[in-house]
């Protein structure tokens, strides 16, 4: 199998030493129970309805990449993991499942573009993510992102920000933007507001200019926002890709509960794709809830009901010759492929599409976790989606206007891997560039 | 052979196919998260594109496939029920009837089954994709499945002994409908309730498509 690969190599102590603790009785007990307890109709229906047709094949960047390797296809993926478990009833080696770890936490995004091309929509995702729970209640994750779980358990974020960290970069952002915006100002904990606007933890981290641009965005659109102080800031959750359900739970709970705690009508979030997955559906049907109980807006959605509300008008619209990313969470997840390309049409005079697009574009190799893995998975990462660098370098474009996070960094890393010299944005890093800040609220300089 | 066996098969074919069907939507409730979000609308829609030829991206991709594989469905479902032969066992037994297709068209539709069916196994043997996910069981049961239709053209042209022959057809063709609710096969039944999954998934709560 994967084992003839060169990656499988890799170092990462959160596979290699968990496995040395397992037996093939004790990987037995926990497939067993996750599929007898926590499986029930999906697993068997898509056991018993996949006709082994191979027509998701094409559907997967990994295997198109890796030049057609059904190691790599979407139901050679499920072969690998689950069929063998269930064939075996979990009775497999530990080195066995040091493959199907790798196979279900870096080799798949989780995207479900395959379940668009399966004529019987079969959720592989859902399979995969099944592997990935196994996999997490045997202690066997990839180091990194286990440590990112680790740190939503513990601070409830996913980068270990302690709170006055949080409310520093906050105040710190809050300056920064006074240069552009001299009354700018980001609510803290105020009660009532219409909006609470919630991060992922590596803004503050390591891109917090990204709050600040949010911050002249709202204050320019006049909205009545507010951020919280306290834990529950964080809308992201590698939880949910780890397996790790019980934090996932924990996280969003608090998330919810902190916005209704704010008294918020609704709760915007930032350009990141799998926060609303977690968020909106993952979240709260572990917890039980058929919805969560405030509503909650994607930033493509915001910007467009800004633009096109004219409550921002752009001043001058962008002049690089853009292409756009649709991050699977956003598109396959949300359908908003085409409030984003009105948002990059109003700002940006030259725009060239992809293809394909819509719900059908590829996946950017770094979200559903994988990124999250880290550096010991880059280069198999990389090799498994050459079909991505191929898409932009059709485009011709200098920049991929890319609203999320995980994409973002994926793509820099092909941009990088595959030279194609082309930049990655976020909208909002040109929203405030084009934007027309209205003269009252203009630096007087 | 024509009394009960006949009777077994269409009993467990029929009894199977539905007490498949409930016991999977029952199950359905455990994992708490199907029912809430069941939508027939967005069911239908994706059900819809999924039964018109070239509908879906996938469909247009792939044209000579999805050609084959439409015309081996469709084929495959109207013979047995539009053949003369059957009609008559039918009227003799029953004393129902309904129009039959002429001889020479059953004949035609029976030899395309085969023709399609072998396209499947060559396709299966030949794109790596396909065999890395296949084992023996795929092979055996498109065996069954073609069996009916191999046998019914030599009991036509009565290639061989008839006798022999037509029970041969009967028994291979009560074996089809039997495995169909306990095997791969039954994705002619759970075809509507994966794919009504999954349209209200993309459709209803995400707003997006699934073809």
């Amino acid at each position: 199998m994967l084992k003839d690969l060169p990656e499988k190599q890799v170092q990462d102590a959160g596979i290699d030493e968990g496995i040395k603790k397992l037996t093939p009785e004790k990987i037995a007990a926990v497939v067993n129970r996750v599929m007898d307890k926590e499986t029930a109709a999906r697993m068997q229906i898509y056991l018993d309805t996949c006709v082994h047709c191979g027509l998701c094949n094409e559907a997967c960047h990994s295997y198109l990449s890796r030049g057609k390797d059904p190691r790599f296809s979407p139901v050679g993926k499920v072969r690998q993991t689950i069929w063998e478990l269930v064939k075996k009833k979990g009775l497999v080696e530990p080195e066995q499942l040091r493959d199907m770890a790798r196979i279900a936490f870096t080799e798949c995004n989780v995207c479900r573009r395959c379940s668009m091309y399966c004529p019987f929509g079969i959720d592989i995702a859902y399979l995969i993510l099944t592997v990935r729970r196994i996999c997490n209640l045997l202690g066997v994750v990839p180091q990194y992102l286990q440590d990112t779980t680790n740190s939503h358990a513990t601070t409830l974020n996913q980068m270990w920000v302690n709170q006055d960290e949080w409310i520093d970069t906050l105040q710190w952002q809050e300056e920064e933007s006074q240069a552009e915006i001299p009354s700018l100002r980001i609510p803290l904990e105020k009660e009532g507001a219409d909006i609470m606007y919630s991060v992922i933890a590596p803004e503050p981290k390591i891109l917090a200019q990204l709050i600040g641009y949010m911050a002249q965005i709202f204050t320019v659109a006049g909205s009545d926002w507010t951020m919280p102080a306290t834990d529950g800031w964080d809308n992201s959750n590698m939880a949910m890709y780890s397996g790790d359900f019980e934090v996932m739970g924990r996280v969003e709970r608090l998330h919810w509960e902190t916005a209704a705690r704010l008294k918020v009508k609704k709760i915007v979030m930032g350009e990141c794709g799998h926060a609303f997955r977690g968020a909106v559906y993952d979240g709260p049907r572990w917890l039980g809830w058929k919805y969560p109980p405030i509503k909650m807006v994607h930033a493509i959605e915001f910007y467009y009901d800004l633009i096109k509300s004219g409550k921002i008008k752009i001043r001058e619209k962008y002049k690089e010759h853009v292409t756009i990313q649709d991050p699977c969470n956003t598109v396959r997840g949300l359908g908003l492929g085409q409030k984003l390309r009105y948002v990059v049409n109003a700002m940006c005079e030259n725009f060239t599409d992809i293809t394909p697009r819509f719900e059908h574009n590829y996946c950017c190799m770094a979200g559903g976790g994988t990124i999250n893995c880290g550096p010991p998975w880059k280069r198999s990462r990389m090799l498994s989606n050459k079909v991505k660098a191929d898409q932009f370098k059709q485009t011709g474009a200098d920049v991929i206007i890319t609203p999320c996070h995980n994409c973002h960094s994926g793509i820099e890393d092909i941009v990088g891997f595959y030279n194609l010299g082309m930049h990655v944005k976020f909208i909002s890093e040109i929203l405030v560039e084009v934007m027309e800040i209205p003269d009252h609220l203009k630096s007087d300089s | 052979m024509r009394g009960p066996l006949v009777w077994a098969a269409f009993i467990i074919f029929i009894g199977g196919a539905i007490y498949r069907i409930i016991t999977m939507i029952t199950l359905a409730r455990e994992d708490k998260v199907i029912h809430p979000y069941i939508s027939f609308k967005f069911g239908l829609r994706s059900i819809i594109h999924w039964l018109t030829p070239y509908a879906t991206v996938n469909m247009r991709m792939r044209p000579a496939f999805t050609a084959i594989s439409f015309i081996f469905h469709l084929c495959l479902l109207i013979t047995p029920i539009f053949a003369l032969g059957h009609i008559m066992s039918f009227k003799e037994s029953w004393g129902i009837s309904w129009p039959s297709f002429p001889d020479v068209f059953t004949n035609a539709l029976t030899i395309v089954v085969v023709i399609t069916g072998i396209v499947f196994l060559l396709r299966r043997l030949g794109d790596p994709g396909v065999r890395f996910v296949t084992n023996w069981k795929d092979f055996a049961l498109l065996v069954i499945v073609l069996l009916p239709y191999i046998t019914g053209i030599i009991c036509y042209y009565q290639v061989v002994e008839y006798h022999t022959a037509i029970t041969v057809h009967i028994a291979s063709g009560a074996l089809w409908l039997m495995i169909i609710p306990f095997t791969r096969v039954a994705h002619m039944i759970f075809f509507p309730l994966t794919r009504i999954y999954m349209g209200s998934e993309f459709g209803f709560v995400r707003n997006s498509k699934d073809w």
